[in-house]
């Protein structure tokens, strides 16, 4: 050892003060463990319709008392109530409740499918689909949406084939992406969808490029994005936050707080301190903290911020509160790490289940319906997998045709690119001499 | 006190059979029992243990502030891992996949790596950043990289790649002791067994390597010094890593006498291994995952090259993964397998 060390342990010994406590490093905890208990009642859980709904053209500081707050519309009596009530029709209150029940059949074929070995990887967001459903109903169509992995809701909500969206899981012949992007990483400029990367939180400044890139250029179409509670550590949250301030840029910022960032509850991004909407207060941002599971809520919500947006009165952070209902991924096991009462205790509820009430209490909808509704999802994720599996699973993949690895990479393949891709392709001759194309 | 050193008492010291987990696992132990200085933290690293589990049951052994989880940002991590640095502790970051590493590379490359240099070894940065690295387990182009020449190509931080369970233990405690910033990628597709190569046929477990035989307590095995996986005349081979496996496989399998050399450390390199190889050889194959231009095989083919210009009977072959994005379906065609690495042998022989 060259030095003979360690510095700081003198400084320890010598700076010691007098009768000085000593100082103690806090480590965040959560409230359960495996096995625990589970008793919610630290959490404040707001009365549905007290919330005051200010105007959407009005000063930020106007919205800082939400973020501290919890905007609700739905009532323990399952009826819409106060300023919040976007007011839907049943129609849309039913299309609404049918994509998130699809979200949900859909999620939950996949994962079988993954764990049957169709695939490599899944991520599922039960619990969370109103998070992203009601904002796409919210938005227009062609607003331009950046999102995390957790938010198939949105191009379901947008009508996008899931057809191709099991092609993409698969990998297969058929799927857009060519194979390359790992599972649910999708990508659908029809659908105003950003390619989502997998990296965390690199979206965020991207859609406030894209927000001010419209503002440039006249446009009236706004941008929209997703990301977890946990991803709002990094760096790209608060550039793309200072940025959206600075230029007033027509954006909203969700923040899902589904309390676990795989093993990581809240704590961790530092929700002991202050709520995530919250995060709006520094940056004179308007902030909202809404009920994620409440689907009418994060609808006004959204709807309130596109239009603040729209009307060049500036960006919006909008703070979801929600409960991530199964593991982080197909390659988590949560049950090492939180307790399993802790979705049972949800205080929230169900997103599905809360609205499918709602609509009951209107007279608009029943338990039989519903079952139906839910069996002919079932089926109709079926047809669309066995549809999507005759362009074969993802095996040991190798569906796709060589040079297209090196397709993409630049506009051009540049001559090292060309000798590259031969190399494959001779590769895959000399391990399969039957092979026919390329 | 190293391994090369104790030969002795090493050969006597009880063993266990480790995969390259409990191995790593092992060392972070053994060094916070050592050193009261030595801190560990990371995104999951705490109570779950890490995602691959490499940081199971530290933090109940040691408590929550030496072993904790950290937010989701890795410039936070390396960032404050500096700071601890300048304290005086030894802190052991971990960034859950090297793909993530890059927010947290100005902190590295301009902080970490000058902190010595600029205030003319006022302050040091003694950490150790351990990284899964590498492809093979359909991690697409976010959960598969290999970007160890980025780090190489900085001036003050030290890049080490263990091959093997023993290596990984030795050269683990090794990094922590060592005072200057070491940049630790584990080959996550070796992580449970030795991989030859041939993703269609069943994965071997460490139990069967001679490899996976790791002696208990404290070894090191200095940075800076490569390991001779098997003597040779007919060519030099310079891997690190998982492809220390897979051109092993390739080289058995084509029944020639290479003489295989696992770097495990890049930088600092052991040249002297190097260059006593190739002058006996007169022919060198260099063999990694990491994309090609400018990957760390382009410095090992000039430096043979400059050093041992004389010696060589045939031009130095590369054997790397291609110049794209890691693809998630078309991760095989990739990866450079049996194929790519046994022409390049057969050029080789054929010189």
């Amino acid at each position: 050892m060259r030095e003979s060390q360690n510095a700081g342990v003198l400084i320890m010994s010598t700076s010691a003060r007098g009768n000085l406590p000593s100082l103690s490093l806090h480590v965040p905890e959560p409230r359960f463990r495996p096995g625990d208990p589970v008793n919610y009642s630290h959490l404040q859980i707001t009365v549905a319709g007290e919330q005051p709904r200010p105007d959407e053209g009005c000063v930020a500081a106007d919205t800082h008392p939400l973020c501290l707050d919890l905007v609700r519309v739905l009532d323990d009596d399952d009826r819409a109530v106060g300023p919040w009530d976007p007011k839907l029709d049943a129609e849309t209150l039913r299309r609404m409740l049918r994509t998130m029940a699809l979200t949900r059949a859909f999620d939950d074929r996949m994962y079988r499918g993954q764990r049957q070995g169709k695939t490599s990887f899944y991520m599922k967001c039960t619990g969370e689909e109103a998070s992203s459903v009601a904002p796409a109903m919210a938005l227009a169509d062609d607003d331009m949406v950046f999102p995390s992995y957790r938010q198939q809701g949105i191009l379901i909500a947008r009508g996008y084939p899931i057809v191709e969206m099991i092609n993409q899981i698969y990998s297969n012949r058929a799927d857009k992406l060519k194979g390359r992007q790992l599972p649910i990483m999708y990508s659908a400029r029809e659908a105003s969808f950003f390619t989502i990367s997998g990296n965390l939180a690199t979206q965020y400044p991207q859609a406030v490029g894209w927000a001010m890139a419209s503002a440039i250029k006249g446009d009236t179409r706004i941008a929209a994005t997703w990301i977890g509670e946990g991803s709002t550590a990094e760096g790209d949250f608060h550039s793309a936050m200072t940025f959206a301030t600075v230029y007033n840029a027509p954006v909203i910022f969700n923040v899902v707080n589904n309390q676990w960032a795989i093993s990581s509850f809240s704590g961790f991004a530092g929700a002991e301190r202050t709520t995530f909407a919250a995060r709006a207060i520094g940056y004179g941002m308007a902030g909202l903290r809404v009920d994620g599971n409440d689907p009418l809520a994060v609808y006004a919500a959204t709807e309130w911020a596109a239009n603040r947006a729209r009307s060049n009165a500036g960006p919006t952070l909008i703070e979801h509160f929600t409960y991530r209902a199964e593991g982080h991924s197909t390659s988590d096991d949560p049950g090492q790490y939180r307790s399993a009462h802790e979705r049972e205790e949800w205080p929230l509820g169900d997103p599905i289940n809360r609205l499918k009430k709602h609509l009951i209490a209107l007279g608009e909808w029943s338990e039989d319906q519903h079952a139906a509704m839910d069996r002919e999802l079932m089926e109709q994720v079926k047809v669309a997998t066995k549809e999507a599996e005759k362009n074969g699973i993802l095996g040991h993949g190798l569906h796709h045709p060589f040079h297209t690895m090196f397709e993409d990479v630049f506009e051009d393949l540049p001559w090292h690119l060309q000798e590259q891709s031969r190399q494959a392709i001779h590769e895959r001759r000399v391990k399969w001499p039957e092979w026919k194309d390329g | 006190m190293t391994y090369e050193e104790t030969p002795v008492s090493l050969a006597e010291a009880p063993t266990r059979r480790l995969n390259m987990i409990e191995a790593i696992n092992d060392a972070l132990d053994i060094m916070m029992e050592r050193d009261p200085n030595v801190v560990v933290m990371g995104e999951d690293v705490g109570y779950f243990g890490g995602v691959f589990r490499a940081t199971a049951g530290l933090q109940k052994k040691y408590g929550k502030p030496r072993v904790f989880d950290t937010p989701i940002s890795e410039c936070g991590i390396i960032g404050v891992a500096v700071g601890m640095g300048a304290y005086g502790l030894r802190p052991v970051p971990e960034i859950q996949f090297a793909d993530y590493i890059y927010p947290g590379l100005d902190q590295l490359v301009s902080e970490a790596a000058r902190l010595r240099y600029r205030s003319a070894g006022e302050f040091i940065a003694p950490m150790t950043v351990r990284s899964p690295f590498g492809g093979g387990i359909f991690g697409g182009q976010t959960h598969s990289q290999s970007p160890e020449a980025l780090f190489t190509h900085v001036a003050g931080l030290k890049t080490v790649v263990p091959s093997t369970p023993h290596d990984a233990k030795g050269l683990l405690i090794a990094a922590i002791e060592d005072n200057d910033p070491v940049i630790f990628f584990e080959p996550k597709r070796i992580y449970n067994g030795p991989f030859n190569g041939y993703y269609d046929k069943p994965v071997e477990p460490w139990s069967k390597h001679a490899d996976s035989v790791v002696p208990e307590g404290y070894y090191s095995i200095p940075l800076g010094k490569a390991r001779i996986v098997r003597p040779g005349n007919a060519f030099t081979v310079l891997a690190y890593g998982t492809m220390v496996h897979v051109a092993a496989a390739v080289c058995a399998e084509k029944g020639v006498d290479a003489e295989i050399i696992d770097l495990r450390t890049l930088v600092p390199l052991d040249i002297a291994t190097v260059e006593k190889s190739v002058e006996k050889t007169g022919k060198c194959l260099i063999v990694h995952e990491a994309t090609r231009t400018s990957g760390f095989g382009a410095e090992l083919s000039a430096l043979v090259q400059e050093r041992c210009f004389y010696h060589l009977e045939a031009p130095i072959e590369r054997v790397t993964g291609f110049d794209t994005p890691y693809p998630h379906s078309l991760e095989w065609a990739y990866f450079p397998g049996p194929v790519r690495i046994g022409e390049a042998i057969d050029r080789l022989t054929k010189a």
